[in-house]
């Protein structure tokens, strides 16, 4: 049975989203089309390459954050079906892929590749109307890095003996991984690619509000005729996805989602052998110094937080300006916030659009006016929004101190905290102060600069003269208490193989 | 070398009667009933394959081909030094573009040589059993592995400076990389006996970093090479990245090995016999060398997983190393 959205259900234009100060002209709507869209009025779990309702059946709601409407309802996953996944996925692993040789699993993983290529629009419209970011983001950013991930990682199947000289790589077993809202598609593949690629196979959760590109990601893995068993993937609340960690039969466990879940996690998996990633969260700072050119760093902090509506990990949610630029680049930024179109995230012209959900969106609005109340002064372009749906305008705050908790606390919305500093070692104090280290940006012109800053950043990704990057032959994760362990790269391949001098993971 | 073709004196008209059609050309359409073929074949017309086209020959001449089993295949064309010179001019025209695209587009450019071969494995499997004499069987498990071969090294694109490329703790504060760069254009003497395993065993290593390939066919069995040259014009290959030329090794083999625009010479495929000669041609213009092994190409167990490697991949690549200093 399907469900087709009709485009009369979508919220106002982008238009409508300008600042009076902003643009003077209207921009015409520029909606992308969802007419070959066939989201399913029902998903059950995908186990064993077969959809099945959860036993007992349960199914909650998932909703299109900028409209409020219902897109479909999934399957709430039970106890006993984390164990039917994990059970499903072990054997699997044990009589079929872990006796595939790797040139075999890199095929199944170039045709998860391909397929996701060509059915990448499809993708896209999906990964939009759950989630609530702009098409053009999602059509150009998550979807093709989804399949790049796929496309890497398939190269590395057939060559790990390459891999990590004087070790005889081999799978971990069963992995279990757990993936946020902010990016549900890429997350996966970023998951998914490196595990099976290493021999692996998963039972992924994706995250309650943002399941269906996953389920549409289970349709590719059947086209791929990947075995049954390999990937595996469940819905449920939070719990759920505990029990999984805590299973048994679970050989490695990789998270990505906020540093207080992730915490849990370390303490469920507490005194057992499972090897376990977390990539958590973030307060990077964006360092400009005032011999960058200014239009490319407003650019760049521009897409530093603003980007996927603030809602990731590495944002630059503070900007460290030096005090010798701070006017002229204070006056370029308001005016080029000014610019942004918030609005429905189907047009190809929204850069701005809907907050993942009504929780996230009391969240970024509590920080705000915590923001307020402890003396920074705030900016907001005038836009006008659409009266349904979950937005917030992008915002930016200045006169901001190291305490307050717009400084500390990760937002993971559309919020800049902006402070000031005179010298690079102020910067480093400053840009390191924080339990975070996920993240840098550094904007400079002076090549040496760009290498002290890089080394002095507490962060596991810095980026020089540009931000937001992700590649994936490039190793991302935090230190500190934004996680461990890396994917991407060569590093990230690591983490799903057991390269203990013994063969006995430890 | 020996000739291979029926000797001139022959009376013309049993001459004609030995040219007959291929067992590997695809059948037209039948009527589905009689053993014979009641239409006349198409056949193809094998050509040199230069800068993305398929060119003859500027000297027009041609020579006959035949079959492991006996039997005229074609006559394939019968290149020249001026062949090989547009050839290389081709290749460093298109050597900017394709050592400049990104790794990912090159893999992916490499996996989809894999899926146009593998869309027509039965073709090649018809052209390796004529050429190389095989049953079904062995030239199946032939085609099959050039296939993977494809699919292997693609996977190499982003990888290979991964492996090879280094940062390098020197004693100061300076920053210091190393980085594989693509040597430029390549020139590879296919080997002779192995006529689509063993090009493609030596092809694909060299492309995928961005290199430009100018190759001579085996001269025995050039058939299958001209037809891995249409699928690579089909491929999103961009024209000069691979040039083929066909002909006898004798007239072909000094002009590559001393054309002093070609940066490297992988002369795998060549007779040992011939090796001194050609070294000391290669050494004109200080090209990187692969020399042929002791026991010839032909020995190679092509199947073998030891045939595939990153470093032959390193063999066409320049180390480049940078210097930055750290400080405010």
């Amino acid at each position: 049975m399907t469900l087709t959205k009709k485009p009369e259900s979508r919220p106002a234009p982008a238009s409508w989203g300008l600042s009076k100060r902003g643009i003077p002209w209207e921009y015409a709507a520029a909606p992308e089309s969802t007419d070959h869209i066939d989201i399913q009025r029902e998903y059950g779990l995908f186990i064993d390459n077969e959809f099945a309702p959860s036993r007992p059946k349960a199914t909650f709601e998932v909703i299109n954050p900028a409209t409020e409407e219902t897109l479909s309802r999934v399957a709430r996953a039970s106890k006993a079906d984390v164990n039917r996944a994990v059970t499903a996925a072990r054997h699997a692993h044990d009589t079929v892929w872990s006796r595939l040789p790797g040139s075999e699993r890199a095929k199944y993983l170039y045709r998860i590749a391909r397929i996701m290529q060509e059915r990448s629009r499809e993708f896209a419209v999906v990964e939009t109307m759950n989630s609530g970011k702009p098409i053009k983001e999602s059509r150009d950013v998550d979807v093709p890095l989804a399949a790049a991930h796929f496309f890497y990682y398939a190269g590395w199947a057939d060559k790990l003996q390459y891999a990590f000289p004087g070790r005889e790589s081999r799978a971990l077993g069963v992995a279990a991984q757990i993936i946020p809202w902010n990016f549900p598609l890429m997350m996966l593949a970023w998951k998914i690619a490196p595990a099976l690629a290493a021999g692996n196979t998963v039972i992924l959760k994706p995250a309650s509000t943002t399941p269906l590109t996953a389920y549409l990601f289970a349709d590719v893995v059947r086209q791929a005729e990947l075995p049954p068993g390999v990937v595996n993937i469940i819905t449920g609340p939070g719990e759920i996805g505990m029990e999984l960690v805590r299973h048994p039969d679970v050989n490695k466990v990789a998270f990505t989602g906020s540093t207080a879940v992730g915490k849990m996690i370390g303490r469920a998996v507490a005194g057992s052998r499972k090897k376990l990633t977390l990539e958590l969260g973030g307060k990077a700072a964006n360092i400009v110094f005032d011999d960058a050119p200014l239009d490319q760093a407003i650019e760049g902090i521009i897409n530093g937080i603003y980007f996927n509506q603030g809602e990731v990990c590495c944002a630059g949610s503070r900007l460290f300006v030096q005090e010798s630029v701070y006017e002229p680049l204070l006056d370029k930024l308001k005016a080029r916030l000014s610019t942004l179109r918030v609005g429905d995230p189907l047009d190809k012209n929204t850069d701005v659009g809907a907050i993942n959900s009504a929780g996230q969106l009391a969240k970024i609005a509590e920080l705000v006016a915590s923001g307020i109340e402890e003396g920074a002064e705030i900016f907001q372009p005038d836009c006008v929004l659409p009266d349904k749906g979950f937005f917030f305008r992008p915002t930016l705050f200045t006169g901001v101190s190291q305490s307050h908790r717009i400084a500390q606390e990760e937002i993971f919305g559309p919020v800049l905290s902006v402070l000031t500093f005179r010298t690079p070692e102020e910067a480093i104090e400053k840009a390191n102060n924080t339990p975070y280290g996920l993240s840098a940006g550094v904007w400079t012109e002076k090549g040496s600069r760009i290498f002290k800053m890089a080394g002095a950043m507490k962060a596991g990704v810095v980026w020089a003269n540009t931000f937001n990057r992700f590649d994936p032959t490039s190793p991302f994760g935090g230190y500190k208490e934004s996680g461990y362990g890396r994917e991407g790269g060569l590093h990230g391949l690591g983490a799903y193989l057991d390269l203990s001098p013994n063969g006995v993971s430890s | 070398m020996a000739p291979r073709r029926p000797p001139a004196t022959k009376p013309r008209a049993e001459r004609a009667s030995v040219l007959r059609s291929r067992a590997s050309a695809p059948l037209a359409t039948t009527n589905g009933t009689g053993a014979a073929a009641d239409r006349l074949g198409v056949r193809k017309t094998y050509k040199l394959y230069i800068g993305g086209g398929f060119p003859r020959t500027e000297s027009g001449r041609a020579y006959e081909v035949f079959g492991a089993r006996g039997g005229l295949l074609a006559n394939a064309c019968r290149g020249t030094r001026k062949d090989i010179r547009d050839a290389v001019r081709a290749a460093r025209k298109a050597l900017p573009d394709w050592s400049s695209r990104t790794a990912f587009n090159r893999g992916q450019v490499l996996y989809r040589i894999a899926e146009l071969l593998e869309g027509r494995r039965d073709q090649f499997i018809g052209e390796v059993m004529a050429a190389e004499g095989h049953g079904r069987q062995r030239a199946t498990h032939l085609v099959n592995a050039a296939i993977d071969r494809w699919v292997w090294y693609a996977g190499w694109a982003d990888k290979f400076s991964q492996m090879n490329g280094t940062v390098n703790q020197v004693a100061g504060s300076y920053f210091n990389f190393s980085v594989p760069e693509p040597s430029g254009v390549v020139g590879v003497i296919a080997p002779e006996g192995s006529s689509l395993l063993g090009l493609v065993s030596r092809l694909a290593p060299v492309i995928v970093s961005g290199n430009c390939a100018v190759v001579l066919a085996s001269e025995s069995r050039p058939l299958p090479a001209v037809s891995l040259t249409e699928v690579l014009a089909t491929s999103d290959v961009p024209g000069g990245v691979v040039n083929l030329i066909t002909g006898l090794r004798s007239e072909l083999v000094t002009h590559l090995a001393g054309h002093m625009d070609v940066n490297a010479l992988d002369a795998y495929g060549l007779d040992p016999a011939q090796g001194v000669a050609v070294e000391e041609l290669a050494v004109e213009n200080v090209k990187r060398l692969v020399r042929p092994p002791r026991a010839g190409a032909d020995a190679t167990d092509w199947l073998s997983p030891r045939a595939q490697s990153p470093y032959l991949i390193g063999e066409f690549t320049e180390t480049k190393t940078v210097w930055h200093p750290i400080g405010s």
